[in-house]
């Protein structure tokens, strides 16, 4: 029984080894139509090699790390303030929410059209679109979060001697943390993919902008190696806040 | 001078309450479920709004916030914050306080070791029995050394055995603090145990204010009398030890076996529902049950309340309105009744004491 729990972690890799494995095998063999449409594994690892050597892949990485992480951080921090004052003032919710109905719904590439002709072509364009993306959703939840915390809480603090200020630091926005981490975990990976559909759209630059070249010179390895590339990022993103999550909530929860 | 002092308090639920409880004294407020005895201890610590006056120490509170009125309250939900460990749960209002951190520490070891929960300080909520949960409350509501202390149905989430071993306790710290506390409840039990004077609440209005057993044998109106359940009251002729603290008591011609210890028994109290019915005389001892005669048959909205004339005495029982259709009982009818032994209260002075 022990050596199985010992195991465990490991398991996980096996899948993939074995999806690898049938992966390099199914082109190599030729089932697929061709190493041209289809490269084996090999091949994109070599080509994922070769991208990094050159600094290609790196700088497009690069450019559309710091545009996520720009975007995403301005649009939580937006989000969460926000939601924070809607949650615990009534009278701002009631004022702000059918606005914030109105917006949220709208997909965040739904605004690039918009705001090309707004900002134009260049760096605040991907930023804008990623605040955008993260700032409704955080907003939606962090406004839930703290509204939703049970009101004897509330109320047992008011009785221990709490202001407001102090119910709101120490108890709303302790309790409405599980909330609040819903909404950055899943935007996390969300700007990952709006920045890589924004970048191939609309932007020069980035990932994504990487992938619409690649399509151009039909160079599907690299397209491979860059949706590689998201995947992971995606995953990381979204894996941080779970961690982020569970260290700071998990005790209690 | 009144510790607490409420003058015609108004709201959506009370209605022109007036009631004093005096400082130090241990106040049970009793009534049924929806009596609006949640409501007014809201209103004592300023949590809702409310017409009228509430007084402490002479002293007009109305323009306080809950937070400046030196309230102890505990929850019937308990609310224990779930966030915080035990110990952090009990210096929340020290922390508010901004009391030093020596201080801090020194006053959350000694609820720690009045509730008895020292080995709990590092755990969470979620790792507490309901037991452990009430304890750590009480803990929290008295950090802040308040003036008052609310307890609204401490004991209501427990089981029997542990609500029983927590009343105890909990007493014994009241006494030992000797703070002014309102104490609600809806079990009359638990109000007679607890009270040093008993404020009956029904429909958002106080009905009585008196002690326990004046209530219990002198309800001043139908809605008290209601609520309590008309009693049987048994007054004793004789007391006699069957040893292992037993006692056989004769009560108007009705030979009663009771575990008792103390002194000589003048009456007994027996509630309706302690009252069994039964068609035909059950298996087991033959002891505390007696036949008799079906005299009326009065139904309630949830409950059937049926006489029974038992030599010449009339003990009234009460059922739930389902087993009383079940059981096909009609005036006149035979029946047995069986005396809940546990359920029984005894009284040594002729008083009702």
């Amino acid at each position: 029984m022990n050596r199985l729990k010992q195991l465990k972690p490991g398991w996980g890799i096996v899948p993939v080894v074995i999806f690898l494995g049938i992966w390099e095998m199914a082109a190599r063999l030729n089932f697929t139509p061709g190493q041209f449409s289809f490269p084996a594994f090999s091949t994109v690892l070599m080509e994922f090699y070769y991208l990094t050597a050159n600094g290609v892949l790196g700088d497009s990485f690069l450019s559309s790390l710091v545009r996520v992480l720009i975007g995403f951080s301005a649009g939580s921090i937006a989000g969460l303030v926000m939601g924070i004052i809607m949650g615990w003032r009534e009278v701002i919710n009631k004022a702000l929410n059918p606005i914030v109905s109105l917006l949220y719904p709208i997909p965040a590439l739904g605004w690039l059209p918009l705001l090309m002709l707004w900002l134009g072509i260049g760096e605040a364009l991907p930023i804008t679109i990623i605040f955008i993306c993260s700032f409704f959703p955080i907003l939606y939840n962090t406004a839930t979060g703290i509204r939703t915390v049970d009101r004897n809480y509330v109320q047992v603090a008011r009785t221990l001697g709490a202001s407001d200020i102090k119910i709101l630091t120490t108890v709303a926005m302790p309790l409405a943390l599980p909330n609040i981490f819903t909404g950055l975990r899943l935007e996390a990976g969300m700007a990952w993919r709006v920045i890589i559909a924004a970048e191939m759209v609309a932007i020069p630059t980035g990932i994504g902008a990487l992938m619409m070249k690649a399509e151009s010179l039909m160079r599907i390895d690299i397209i491979i190696v860059c949706l590689i590339v998201l995947a992971v990022m995606c995953l990381s993103f979204e894996r941080f806040f779970a961690f982020l999550e569970t260290r700071l909530t998990g005790q209690w929860r | 001078m009144p510790s607490i002092e409420l003058r015609n308090i108004s709201n959506y639920v009370c209605h022109d309450v007036n009631l004093k409880i005096f400082d130090k004294e241990l106040l049970v407020l009793l009534g049924p479920n929806g009596a609006g005895k949640t409501t007014l201890l809201n209103i004592i610590a300023g949590l809702i709004d409310y017409q009228g006056s509430v007084l402490f120490d002479g002293k007009a509170v109305d323009k306080l916030p809950a937070s400046k009125r030196r309230i102890g309250y505990l929850f019937q939900e308990l609310a224990l914050f779930p966030h915080l460990d035990v110990a952090s749960n009990i210096a929340y209002s020290l922390k508010v306080q901004k009391q030093s951190q020596n201080e801090l520490e020194a006053r959350v070891d000694k609820l720690l070791q009045m509730m008895k929960i020292n080995h709990l300080s590092h755990r969470y909520p979620k790792n507490l029995s309901g037991g452990e949960k009430q304890r750590v409350a009480l803990a929290r509501a008295l950090a802040p050394a308040p003036d008052v202390l609310l307890l609204d149905e401490p004991l209501s989430s427990l089981d029997m055995q542990t609500s029983k071993y927590l009343k105890m306790e909990l007493k014994q710290v009241l006494n030992k603090l000797g703070i002014t506390t309102i104490y609600v409840t809806h079990d009359l039990i638990e109000a007679e145990e607890m009270a040093d004077r008993t404020a009956i609440i029904q429909g958002g209005r106080i009905q009585q204010v008196a002690a326990p057993l004046e209530v219990f044998f002198h309800p001043n109106n139908d809605l008290v009398s209601d609520f309590i359940g008309a009693p049987n009251i048994l007054n004793c002729d004789y007391c006699r030890s069957l040893g292992q603290g037993i006692v056989e008591v004769n009560c108007n011609g009705l030979k009663i076996i009771i575990p008792h210890d103390g002194d000589v028994i003048h009456r007994i109290a027996l509630l309706p529902g302690d009252i069994y019915i039964s068609n035909t005389n059950p298996p087991g001892p033959q002891m505390n049950r007696f036949k008799g005669l079906i005299t009326s048959i009065k139904p309630t909205s949830n409950t059937t309340r049926v006489e029974v004339k038992v030599g010449k005495r009339i003990l009234l029982a009460e059922m739930s309105r389902h087993i009383f259709e079940d059981m096909d009982l009609v005036v006149g009818k035979e029946v047995f009744l069986i005396l809940k032994l546990k359920r029984i209260r005894v009284y040594e002075n002729k008083n009702g004491r």
